[in-house]
């Protein structure tokens, strides 16, 4: 038995999308509650239908109890939370169908709140401790082997998985480019977006280096707001406002070695310059029934653009090491593109929600209500890190399999 | 990659603000060691498998005993970066500096993360072989860096 469409995400809210700290004096629980109930109006239900929570990494920006008093949930039947970070973006949802395919709850929330006045993630493995020293991640001994040469941030961290890609695979900046340019035509055209102008590969070429091979158009926007989903029985979904997307298959997780990646470096040779994704793949694929080929549009999540790259190779869209000339061909642009990804603007150029808003655009493709709609979508893929474990994917269906 | 640099620029070293150890019962070996400018590489007593970070088992037998074995520091570039955004303050003045990911032969491809030194930024690339440098600094501390190694 799998949880194979036995659920169906049914609506969708978010907040406006928000630069880094625009969100103030709003507080996180505030984010959370809006984006929550926009979603569950969304779907033609009330705050009284849900009955559970599905979280990743720090969802919430606080604990389900307080958030369940403040709203005032009648009862909570399931609340859990992947561990890991942003990895488990997509994996939420999975985790929100396991719990009803299992029968625990029948309406469950998955969202992710963000406000990065307070803390930035660029900086998040900087160590703490010594007296006068800025920081932001507690010291660990395991952080002890990779901090004092100076890596402290995730961006720097994927650089040196970038430069073995190059090494291996002759993958170059104007593929990451590509990425970044293909994912910005998408973005101007969405209201919601953040970032409004279009960028050319001069414009790429003249920013400035962050940690090379990456520069400044290669990371991932500094936002703050909230994005919600519900997932209910399938049953149920289809009774609702707008046509289900079903969830087909979900998987989360790694290889074991795989473990803490880009903070301890330590990875098999066979996968380091890959995005971790490669054995959730294979299980997502095999409990949808479904292949590379059937995918019509893919939200791979972009913190860093040669994650799309790695991403493309450990779905199967192209083979290992070939992502840069993929790309090339254009096969990821919007609409005539054979894979069109990030059709919303990611994290890269719509706003960095943690990958919740991949989520989001995978449903409206499903339902055809996408800004940039993929003509005939039926079948969406959307993904969670690379990060430590879990990494996560979910594939959505128009259609029951 | 097409980045050109000046001839002569050298990689510089993170400011030492940013270095704080925090080890543990099962790293504590180590860094006595390192202070006294010796690498040394757990291995499992058990199946001989090298471990880095030094950890609690052994990811292969889940065996807990292990040796210190010596090592002569001396590798090659698995992969690196060059660090031109300074993130934090206290590195403002210490870029570019050039994190590197160094295997180390004979240990199982384990592998150790230490920033460049006396390299020119020009002459980075996967494969190069490096030796050790111990870098002391404040508390009686020392962690890896490494150089071209002669004839590089
Ligand atoms: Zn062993």
């Amino acid at each position: 038995m799998t949880l194979q469409d036995k659920a169906a995400v049914v609506g969708v809210g978010s907040t406006p999308y928000y630069k880094r700290g625009r969100s103030l004096p709003q507080t996180p629980f505030e984010l959370a509650g809006k984006a929550v109930l926009a979603a569950v109006e969304d779907a033609g239900l009330t705050i009284d239908d849900v009955d559970g929570l599905a979280l990743y990494s720090m969802g919430l920006g606080g604990d389900t109890s307080l958030f369940a008093q403040v709203l005032g949930i009648p009862e909570v039947r399931f609340t859990a939370t992947l561990t890991g970070g942003g990895g488990g973006a997509a994996g939420s949802v999975g985790l929100a169908a396991a719990a009803i395919s299992s029968g625990m709850a029948e309406c469950v929330v998955s969202l992710m709140t963000l406000q990065q006045a307070a803390s930035r993630f660029g900086a998040s493995y900087a160590p703490r401790g010594k007296p006068g020293a800025q920081y932001s991640a507690p010291p660990s001994p395991e952080g002890n082997f990779i901090q004092p040469a100076g890596l402290m941030g995730p961006g720097q961290m994927f650089a040196v998985l970038t430069q073995r890609h190059f090494h291996l695979y002759g993958t170059k900046r104007e593929h990451l480019a590509e990425v970044a340019i293909s994912t910005r035509e998408n973005a101007i055209k969405r209201e919601t977006s953040i970032m409004q102008n279009p960028l050319t590969l001069d414009d790429y070429f003249n920013a400035r280096l962050i940690a090379e091979p990456l520069c400044l158009y290669d990371f991932c926007l500094e936002c703050d707001g909230a994005v919600a989903v519900v997932t209910t029985t399938a049953e149920r979904a289809k009774d609702l406002r707008h046509p289900p997307a079903y969830v087909r298959a979900s998987a989360h997780g790694g290889n074991g070695r795989w473990g803490q990646a880009i903070v301890w470096m330590g990875m098999p040779d066979e996968e380091y310059a890959s995005s971790g994704h490669r054995p959730v793949a294979k299980r997502m694929y095999e409990m949808a029934g479904l292949g590379p080929s059937d995918v019509d549009v893919a939200l791979l999540y972009d913190h860093f653009s040669p994650m799309v790259l790695m991403q493309l190779e450990d779905y199967g869209f192209c083979g290992i090491g070939e992502s840069g000339p993929f790309v090339e061909s254009g096969a990821i642009r919007w609409p005539n593109g054979s894979l069109p990804v990030n059709t919303h603007g990611g994290n890269l150029s719509e706003a960095y929600i943690i990958g919740m808003t991949h989520v989001r655009e995978a449903v409206e493709q499903i339902r055809g209500t996408a800004v940039n709609q993929v003509e005939g979508c039926e079948v969406a893929l959307a993904t969670g890190g690379p990060a430590s474990i879990p990494v996560s994917g979910l594939l959505l269906t128009k259609e029951t399999g | 990659m097409s980045t050109a640099y000046d001839a002569d620029q050298v990689a510089k070293l993170p400011d030492e603000r940013i270095i704080s150890l925090t080890p543990d019962v099962w790293t504590q070996p180590f860094w006595d060691a390192a202070a006294h400018h010796r690498l040394v590489v757990p291995r499992c007593t058990a199946c001989g498998t090298f471990r880095l970070p030094p950890s609690a088992f052994c990811w292969k037998c889940r065996a807990q005993e292990i040796e210190w074995v010596e090592h002569d520091g001396r590798g090659a570039v698995y992969s690196f970066t060059i660090v031109w955004h300074p993130l934090l303050p206290d590195v403002a003045d210490s870029v570019p500096y050039v994190p590197a990911v160094v295997e180390l032969p004979n240990t199982n491809a384990c592998r150790l993360v230490g920033a460049m030194v006396d390299t020119r930024l020009s002459d980075m690339r996967i494969g190069l072989n490096v030796e050790l440098v111990w870098r002391d600094v404040e508390g009686g501390v020392a962690v890896p860096t490494w150089r071209p190694a002669e004839g590089e």
